[in-house]
């Protein structure tokens, strides 16, 4: 049985149909990378998988561990080990880091049968995880995102599935955003929680992300479809010939070119 | 007999049959009891009560509880009592006409008082209450006050604090209203503010079915004021908060944060008057009143009113009415928090921004508590 089987999924936000007919199967331990321009779908299907009621799940399947993943909350596929790092963190006020992991930790261990951690627990446990991604412990007691500069919250986001240890890592444009230092240390830290027992899907419209964080496979996406997969060395080609070179319209690229 | 004249007549009869009390404190209830026969209880016509109707307080006949005598009052607190809270409220004026106890504090110039000063109105059913507080800080004194509000059954309570701080005195004060849910509850408070007086007050409203709390706050030259305050409605609760911070000399400062969580059938009010008087140049105000609103039938109103007479002042006002919002509720959910105590949390973490303002560790603790049973019920 794989990890993640997806058929033929179809999605829409609004009367727009984003997803026209996705499949793609990922088994325990593979790095999954996800490419296309922008408005290709490939955010949408980070968030269709996350359980984002935001879009309308029009046709097809999703099995996760053999069972049928859409029927399931957000919550409950979090508890099941499923894990998105977001394009855009959200900025929670009032409610600390520490607090949000911890309740975080303790919804996932409890739902796995295992014994919640307390505070001092908790905080022996994310230390190391914090060097991990060299940061600050203070950010442990700030508010959730508030105020963290763009790379500071792509870190916490990496940081919080090192805590969490989830079977599926979804990276949705993790490295958007991110000057080269940080965007190594944020493929560092994704690199030291690859594992036999840990799949990940990587959203990204540059190939230079996979420069440090190497997938086992890589599919091109555009409006809606996969067009093309193939080993690691496809993106090597897109690099080379841009989506243009597919036959892809990629807006962003072209302005890039002039 | 008009429907005004049968409530008056009431009050007439409570009114006299008050425990017999000292000469001056007679004439000062009588003259108070005249004022408030004048004015009647105020009708939604009126536009400082447009949206809170107080027929249920006045269409019942309360008790006032027998026995009560007067206490002796120093000469200084008899100089300074109902000198200040308008009795143009026909509220105050009630419950001048019924004083009887004062719980009166005198900090005397440059002491500074460790621990806070509290007094707990703790009441029982049926009755009407007019609990009257007087705090005099003297210059350079420093002292924290926390008043507190609980009670069991239905009843009204009808409280003036009165309080007058000196030049340069740093006062601290708190309103923790956690009255039972079926009392009704009015309160009064009028804040004189000296020479660069530093004065902060947080009003937490949680309980009563009716409730309306006035702040009046009168700056001088170079004070600071924070008028804060945290209002949590469910079911059938109405809570009116008026303020009025009145800039009266140059140099004053303002901050204001009142946040509202609003439930159920539930309604609040919110209207903040700021005034700057002609000559209060320099004056620095903000105004912010946020409201979150997580049921459909919940109604909010709310209204800054500014009034400002001076040119060179920098003043600022804003209000927001929201619901909890959808992308933070799916962050947590998909980080394995259910949605009901996604809910709780982004709720709490609402009014713990109020609640982490309060600087009396024990108050903050307690405070902590109600909340958390509060969004419990809120999430389930």
């Amino acid at each position: 049985m794989s990890l993640l089987e997806i058929k033929d999924l179809h999605a829409t936000v609004g009367d727009r149909e984003i997803l026209k007919g996705i499949s793609l199967t990922v088994d325990a331990g593979e790095v999954h990378a996800i490419m296309g321009p922008n408005g290709s779908g490939k955010s949408t299907l980070a968030q269709v998988l996350a359980g984002r009621e935001l879009y309308a799940v029009t046709g097809g399947q999703v099995l996760y561990q053999g069972q049928d993943l859409l029927a399931m909350s957000p919550e409950d596929r979090a508890r099941a080990g499923i894990f998105l790092a977001f394009q855009y963190p959200v900025e929670i006020p009032g409610v600390s880091n520490m607090y949000f992991l911890k309740a975080a930790l303790n919804a996932i261990r409890k739902q796995q049968g295992m014994e919640e951690l307390d505070a001092f627990d908790f905080l022996n446990m994310v230390r190391e995880k914090m060097t991990l991604l060299d940061m600050d412990q203070a950010l442990l007691n700030r508010p959730v995102n508030t105020g963290f500069s763009g790379g500071e919250k792509k870190r916490n986001e990496i940081f919080q599935m090192a805590v969490l240890e989830p079977k599926l890592a979804i990276l949705d444009e993790t490295d958007s955003g991110l000057d080269i230092d940080a965007l190594k240390l944020v493929a560092h830290g994704v690199n030291a929680l690859r594992g036999p027992e840990r799949s990940m899907i990587v959203v990204t419209h540059y190939q230079r992300l996979l420069n440090y964080i190497v997938p086992d496979y890589v599919h091109v996406l555009a409006e809606g479809r996969i067009v093309k997969s193939g080993g690691k060395e496809l993106a090597l080609e897109l690099e080379e010939s841009g989506y243009a070179g597919l036959g892809i319209a990629d807006e962003e690229e072209a302005v890039g070119k002039v | 007999m008009t429907a005004v004249a049968e409530q008056i007549g009431n009050w007439l009869a409570e009114f006299s049959g008050q425990a017999p009390a000292a000469p001056w404190l007679q004439e000062l209830r009588a003259a108070a009891f005249q004022r408030f026969s004048e004015l009647g209880f105020p009708t939604t016509h009126n536009e400082e009560w447009r949206f809170t109707n107080v027929a249920p307080i006045a269409r019942r006949p309360w008790r006032n509880p027998p026995g009560k005598s007067s206490s002796e009052l120093p000469e200084e607190a008899r100089r300074h009592l109902a000198q200040y809270a308008s009795q143009a409220n026909p509220f105050v004026a009630l419950n001048t006409a019924f004083l009887a106890d004062v719980a009166f504090f005198q900090v005397p110039r440059g002491t500074v008082l460790e621990k806070p000063i509290e007094v707990t109105h703790q009441v029982a059913s049926m009755a009407a209450y007019h609990p009257r507080t007087l705090i005099l800080a003297g210059a350079n004194a420093q002292c924290t006050i926390v008043e507190t509000f609980q009670g069991t059954g239905s009843y009204f309570t009808n409280a003036v604090t009165e309080i007058v701080a000196g030049e340069n005195a740093v006062v601290d004060h708190y309103k923790i209203q956690l009255e039972s849910r079926e009392a009704y509850h009015v309160a009064t408070m009028q804040v004189q503010l000296g020479r660069n007086a530093n004065f902060t007050t947080h009003s937490i409203s949680v309980g009563g079915a009716l409730v309306r709390n006035d702040v009046n706050a009168v700056l001088s030259d170079g004070t600071e004021a924070t008028l804060n305050g945290l209002y949590l409605v469910n079911g059938s609760q109405h809570i009116d908060n008026h303020t009025v911070i009145d800039h009266a000399k140059p140099h004053g400062t303002s901050h204001e944060l009142y946040k509202g969580i609003l439930d159920g059938k539930s309604s609040a009010v919110f209207n903040g008057r700021i005034i700057v008087r002609k000559d209060a140049q320099k004056t620095d105000s903000k105004q912010t009143n946020k409201n979150l609103v997580l049921s459909d039938e919940a109604v909010i109103d709310t209204k800054p009113e500014l009034q400002i007479l001076a040119d060179d002042v920098r003043c600022t006002h804003g209000a927001t009415i929201g619901q909890l919002d959808s992308e933070a509720l799916f962050y947590l959910q998909s980080r394995g928090i259910g949605k009901s105590d996604a809910r709780s949390l982004l709720t709490y973490a609402f009014a713990q921004d109020i609640i982490d303002r309060i600087k009396v560790p024990e108050l903050k603790d307690r405070l902590e508590k109600v909340l958390f049973e509060r969004f419990h019920e809120h999430a389930h």
